[in-house]
């Protein structure tokens, strides 16, 4: 295992008598792609705040190269920040905006003109150079301001809720750039967002954040189909949650007191042999969705039970059928509470 | 309902021919070719105005006044800038209290910020001068432009200045490549301000000056010896400098602003 790039250790804060990170470490490999999800409120902001240098932490210690970043100013760090409104320079071009950083660590003019062209073409805009921002649409402003924190080559890249300002579709869009570019250049990304499809598409490393604590964390797949507790079962996708006894599970880790089971695992009908019968229910509610249909399934002898069930548009289905549910025994995962 | 509108009509065409027929009077008078500006009128000439520009003491004290008006709106925008961008920026014990003072001078009359001054002055030893009215009126326009400033600065310019401090600004870049630029409609609009306010002061500059003096005062003195055409031509062209600076303003700023 290589060293980290980025270790935070221990690393709390507090706003007044608010806290609001708690005991966080992670590690950062070089060269990859971490996302911190969580909804609002997780902490998630403030930990990338205190990466960037915009804030110090109340405890712990923040390490980047292995040096102590923990009280650096930001322009003191080998980080840049992509920020969630873009905070682009209004009165100066594209060109001057991403050549800004160049400019403060003394480049001379012709050096930095010709490093803001390469890494706008990097974001594929070399052809705005000399527009000025309120010109460009948003998807271009995004990334004229992922060109100006480039430029400077920093060593770990922040952004802040990039998409959050784009419409669906120029989001998962700039998504796979982000990716692209991500791999081009090799520097590390920390990316902060809400929308658990985000991470998953764009995570090497998925760190799942609540109520300034880390939930999980890991490769998004194994954070999606082995998610550890309640809270990541649920933000991240969605799930059946159930009390561990409810299921005739062979093989369950006797520690879990819960199980989840993703809506696609359900199986509807009577159970393979190798599956395990999880009862029968009656439809409640049935969603069309595109590529599929989603369907509640109450267990009539207890109103609280509710599973979700992932259906194929073709199978006929209509609210107030009852039917039988099974599912895979690798499918039901332990949960901790 | 007729009658009505007839009458707010009349009442609207008082109201302005109030304000601006002294105004109008005076224009019109400065261009009398006879020796008094009564009625009735025996121009137009320009005979008043070549009187004016031909007498030193008053084209002296136009330079004057230029000079003063430039140099202290220059002093007090720079000044109410820095201020504005203190209290802004930073959290200062007792802000709240120190900001109502940097204000205050703005609710004060100018006659007791004079007499304060000449107070002041004459204990350090500061003689009158122009450069104690120019002081002087940088402290009456200080707060106007701080107050502009202050009211301009929010959130939009503070992630700029995070995204340039990331980037490796220093203070003074951040003041100068990016507070300033952004902020560059405020500063224009407080340094006309008190430009215009500065232009024809009288009371500070009354009290602060002695052998060299700004136009007010000049014609104050000029006054002083009776009517005469001359007056009106100068008065003039007072008013002539405040309509264009205030016009700059308006083209300026106030149309840029708007979207």
């Amino acid at each position: 295992m290589t060293e980290p790039l980025v270790e935070i250790q221990s690393v709390s804060h507090s706003f007044g008598p608010h806290r609001v990170l708690e005991a966080i470490s992670l590690d950062i490999a070089p060269a990859s792609y971490t996302v911190l999800l969580g909804p609002s409120g997780s902490g998630k902001t403030t930990l990338l705040n205190i990466l960037g240098g915009f804030l110090t932490p109340s405890e712990g210690r923040v390490l980047i190269e292995g040096t102590d970043c923990t009280a650096l100013a930001p322009a003191r760090r080998p980080t840049t920040t992509v920020f969630q409104d873009y905070a682009l320079f209004p009165h100066m071009t594209v060109g001057a905006n991403v050549a800004f950083g160049l400019r403060m660590r003394g480049v001379g003019r012709g050096e930095r003109r010709r490093r803001a062209l390469e890494t706008l073409e990097i974001v594929g805009l070399d052809h705005v150079e000399t527009r000025k921002p309120h010109e460009l649409s948003g998807g271009q402003r995004q990334r004229v301001a992922l060109a100006r924190a480039l430029v400077v080559e920093p060593a770990l890249l922040l952004l802040d809720e990039p998409l959050g300002a784009l419409d669906l579709k120029l989001r998962r869009q700039m998504q796979d750039e982000l990716k692209a570019i991500q791999k081009r250049v090799g520097t590390v990304f920390v990316h902060v967002t809400h929308d658990q499809e985000e991470a998953m598409a764009l995570a090497d490393l998925c760190v799942v954040m609540s109520e300034g604590h880390i939930e999980d964390m890991g490769p998004p797949e194994r954070v999606y189909r082995r998610p550890r507790t309640r809270f990541t079962a649920t933000f991240m996708g969605e799930s059946t949650i159930l009390p561990a006894g409810a299921v005739a599970c062979p093989g369950l880790d006797p520690a879990a007191s819960l199980v989840a089971i993703r809506p696609e695992s359900i199986g509807l009908g009577d159970a393979p042999p190798s599956h395990v019968a999880l009862g029968s229910g009656t439809v409640t509610d049935l969603v069309f969705q595109g590529g599929f249909k989603r369907a509640s399934v109450t267990d009539p002898a207890d109103p609280g039970r509710v599973y979700t069930v992932r259906v194929p548009v073709t199978q006929p289905l209509a609210e107030g059928d009852t039917v039988a549910l099974h599912c895979s025994p690798d499918e039901i995962i332990p949960l901790k509470e | 309902m007729k009658a009505l509108k007839i009458l707010t009509s009349v009442y609207a065409l008082a109201v302005y021919g109030f304000i601006f027929l002294p105004v109008a009077v005076l224009v019109l008078f400065s261009f009398q070719a006879s020796l008094f500006p009564v009625p009735p009128f025996t121009g137009p000439s320009l005979r008043w105005y070549e009187a004016v520009l031909g007498d030193r003491s008053l084209t002296a004290g136009l330079v004057n006044s230029v000079l003063v008006a430039t140099v202290s709106s220059l002093v007090a925008v720079a000044l109410g800038f820095l201020s504005a961008y203190g209290f802004a920026r930073f959290r200062l014990p007792g802000s709240g209290l120190l900001r109502a003072l940097v204000t205050a001078p703005l609710m004060v009359s100018y006659l007791i910020i004079g007499m304060g001054l000449l107070i002041l002055f004459n204990a350090v030893g500061l003689p009158k001068s122009l450069l104690a009215a120019g002081i002087g009126h940088a402290v009456i326009n200080l707060p106007l432009c701080f107050a502009i400033v202050y009211s301009q600065m929010g959130d939009h310019q503070l992630n700029a200045e995070r995204a340039a401090r990331d980037l490796g600004a220093r203070s003074r870049h951040v003041l100068v490549l990016i507070l300033v630029p952004m902020l560059w409609p405020a500063l224009f609009a407080s340094f006309f301000l008190a430009m215009t306010f500065s232009w024809d002061e009288f009371v500070i500059a009354f009290l602060l000056t002695r052998f060299e003096t700004t136009l007010p005062v000049e014609i104050w003195g000029l006054l002083r010896s009776g009517l005469n055409p001359r007056t009106n031509a100068v008065g003039s062209l007072v008013f002539g400098v405040s309509i264009v600076l205030v016009l700059i303003l308006e083209l300026v700023v106030f149309r840029k602003r708007r979207p």
